[in-house]
């Protein structure tokens, strides 16, 4: 067990709490820094697409997990993002600022929607964000001077500096760049008064609102700082897959990332990485598993939607603290080893938590 | 005489929308949660029918086995999925049932013989029309707007003359009191999920001779959340208000508007009456008290 005993104010002000901290994420980076040198290219193309879905989940989890707010319209934002950045850069903007501007326009659509969540809460917010993502998948589809409509857009490689950056391994770096920087910026949100301001919006309005916190600008200010990071997110999902197409922003990719936050852990930012390998993950296992199936069961079209429903069935009622639940606690019991209780993360019933006065 | 035509067949739709919006709104006012899974339930009870009268059942029979397993169902689903976690935020309920739906229609797609394909329910009225004046009516849309009329006519007398409906009714208003005066909380909210889950069979029956029954024929629920929130989503009147609405304003827009538009009707209705009157045309406007 390890006692911090704090002898210098830097240590309040630095990310890594302790040297364990520093030496365990270090060594990770080095591994993903060097990954190239040692994983086959299928791996780092999928290892790719686990650093673009994670950051979509850090800008779900600000909304959801830090601030509260349900959406399972997400997937517009990822569509918005990548259709700004294919057209933007097939009429020749350079990648960076394309990939700012894709995040910035995504963002103003995060404010647009977030104008009604402000009059509305829970569930009435959860079927506003959901007619935003059919609406704009919608418009995606027909807007076919730019979008290019149901035929898809085809994107170009991202060029950066001159060079083009073609290949899994170019683009595992790009990649990589954008998520670490995503991660510091969303780990240091967390710690700002804004960060804090959103956490105690999600643990109690009423008491936040008391304490003198902006509900509507922080609400629009956290759909506005999601949205922007899940449109970053659209903007190298389409580089990588170099075609995109109205279906691939539909409701079925919003459930993803929501099962993403959950499985990962609602409120916790090693969540969205936990659930971003999970989501990559599935899908391959379930196609591994289909040998060992019945055949009526492995050719039938739902056996993904059935272990996807299952999962998250099986999270919400058994693990609500998601991955990252599951390994603080197995921390703990380690720490503390002949002293772990049953109950030291029971969850709390709230049933006072009645949305109606009467 | 074409604007009529197209409203009656609005009406037709939105009927069905209400249905199920019927089945959110009955489980939001008893348990304060909704059922993302509604059109799934939905889709079961077009199943069943289906499976039903294959097997050679007359429809006579069928029905009202669908109905009443339904009801089963939709207890047995409180009774082991929502019961356990009562009390958690309204995410937590959310996640679960879009993760049921996930479930059922995955489900459905391995029965063998039937989840992959489309069916159709056969009923005597298939096809037939009837021709009054200028108007051309199909008899399935009539059926349709008939059986909910009844179906209304029947909730509103269990909810306003029968014992249970009136303890249906105190702990929608309030769960504690009504625990407080003997009502047994807990089996209501069960009932509630049996009833919803059959109003939504019902629905599904209604549906399966119009088009065709499928696995994702549940995505049809997802326009029905519209039509709960037009109403007002603590309102029964409100669902069935909302829901046709949503069907007349639908029917409209796919024949006067460009391509498109039909599919997002609802969706901009929905999100136009979130800004303006957030409650609904029927919610009661209620602040929450610190």
């Amino acid at each position: 067990m390890r006692f911090l005993f704090k002898t210098d104010y830097r240590q309040d002000l630095s990310l890594a709490r302790h040297s364990g901290h520093v030496f365990w994420y270090g060594l990770l980076l080095v591994c993903l820094l060097i990954a190239p040198g040692w994983a086959s290219s299928y791996w780092i193309a999928q290892l790719g697409f686990v650093l673009i879905y994670a950051i979509a989940g850090l800008g779900l989890m600000v909304l959801s997990g830090y601030t509260g707010l349900l959406s399972i319209g997400h997937a517009a934002f990822l569509g918005v993002g990548a259709y700004a950045q294919a057209w933007l850069t097939s009429h020749g903007v350079p990648f960076v600022p394309a990939l700012l501007a894709a995040g910035a326009l995504s963002a103003l659509a995060g404010v647009v929607v977030g104008l009604p969540a402000l009059r509305v809460k829970g569930i009435y917010l959860a079927i506003a964000t959901l007619a935003f993502g059919l609406i704009v998948e919608e418009v995606l589809a027909r807007w076919d001077s730019v979008t290019g409509g149901n035929a898809g857009l085809p994107v170009a490689a991202p060029q950066l500096f001159g060079y083009v950056l073609e290949g899994p391994v170019a683009f595992y770096y790009l990649a990589l760049a954008v998520c670490l920087l995503a991660t510091l910026a969303v780990l240091n949100l967390l710690r700002s008064a804004t960060g804090r301001a959103f956490i105690a919006i999600r643990d109690s309005e009423i008491s936040a609102q008391s304490m003198g916190i902006h509900l509507a600008r922080y609400k629009t200010l956290s759909f506005a700082l999601s949205a922007a990071l899940v449109g970053i997110a659209g903007a190298l999902y389409a580089h990588k897959l170099r075609y995109i197409s109205p279906e691939q922003f539909g409701i079925a990719q919003s459930i993803d990332l929501l099962l993403l936050v959950v499985v990962g852990g609602l409120g916790s930012v090693h969540g969205a990485f936990l659930g971003a390998i999970f989501l990559i993950v599935m899908p391959q296992t379930i196609v591994l598993a289909k040998d060992f199936l019945p055949p009526a069961i492995a050719q039938a079209s739902g056996l993904q939607a059935l272990v996807y429903g299952t999962v998250l069935m099986a999270f919400v009622l058994f693990e609500p603290l998601g991955l990252y639940g599951r390994w603080c606690k197995i921390r703990t019991y380690l720490e503390l080893f002949p002293f772990y209780r049953q109950g030291m993360f029971r969850r709390q019933k709230a049933f006072q938590r009645s949305e109606r006065l009467k | 005489m074409e604007i009529l035509q197209l409203t009656i067949s609005g009406i037709a739709l939105g009927c069905i929308y209400a249905l199920i919006a019927l089945g959110f709104v009955l489980i939001y006012k008893a348990t304060e949660t909704v059922n993302f899974a509604q059109g799934e339930f939905m889709m079961l009870g077009a199943f069943a029918g289906v499976v039903l009268t294959m097997l050679g059942l007359p429809l006579l029979l069928a029905v009202p086995l669908t109905v009443a397993g339904m009801a089963g169902f939709g207890m047995l689903v409180e009774r082991l999925a929502i019961r356990p976690i009562l009390g958690q935020p309204q995410f937590t309920v959310v996640m679960l049932t879009i993760g049921m739906g996930y479930v059922m229609r995955g489900l459905i797609t391995m029965v063998p013989g039937i989840g992959a394909g489309t069916h159709t329910l056969p009923v005597p009225y298939q096809g037939m029309v009837w021709r009054t004046g200028g108007l051309v009516l199909s008899v399935e849309q009539v059926a349709v707007i008939g059986v909910t009329a009844a179906l209304c006519a029947v909730l509103y007398l269990v909810f306003r003359y029968s014992r249970i409906g009136v303890a249906m009714q105190a702990s929608s208003q309030n769960q504690l009191a009504a625990y407080y005066m003997g009502i047994p909380v807990r089996r209501l909210n069960g009932l509630v999920w049996g009833l919803s889950a059959s109003v939504a069979a019902i629905a599904g029956l209604l549906l399966a001779p119009i088009t065709f029954v499928h696995a994702s024929m549940g995505m049809l629920g997802l326009k029905a959340f519209p039509a709960a929130v037009v109403g007002g989503f603590g309102s029964l009147p409100g669902a069935i208000v909302g829901g046709l609405v949503i069907g007349v304003v639908e029917s409209l827009a796919g024949f006067y508007l460009p391509e498109g538009f039909k599919d997002v009707a609802a969706y901009v209705v929905v999100l136009v009456m979130l800004v303006i009157k957030p409650n609904g045309l029927f919610g009661e406007n209620l602040r929450k008290k610190v």
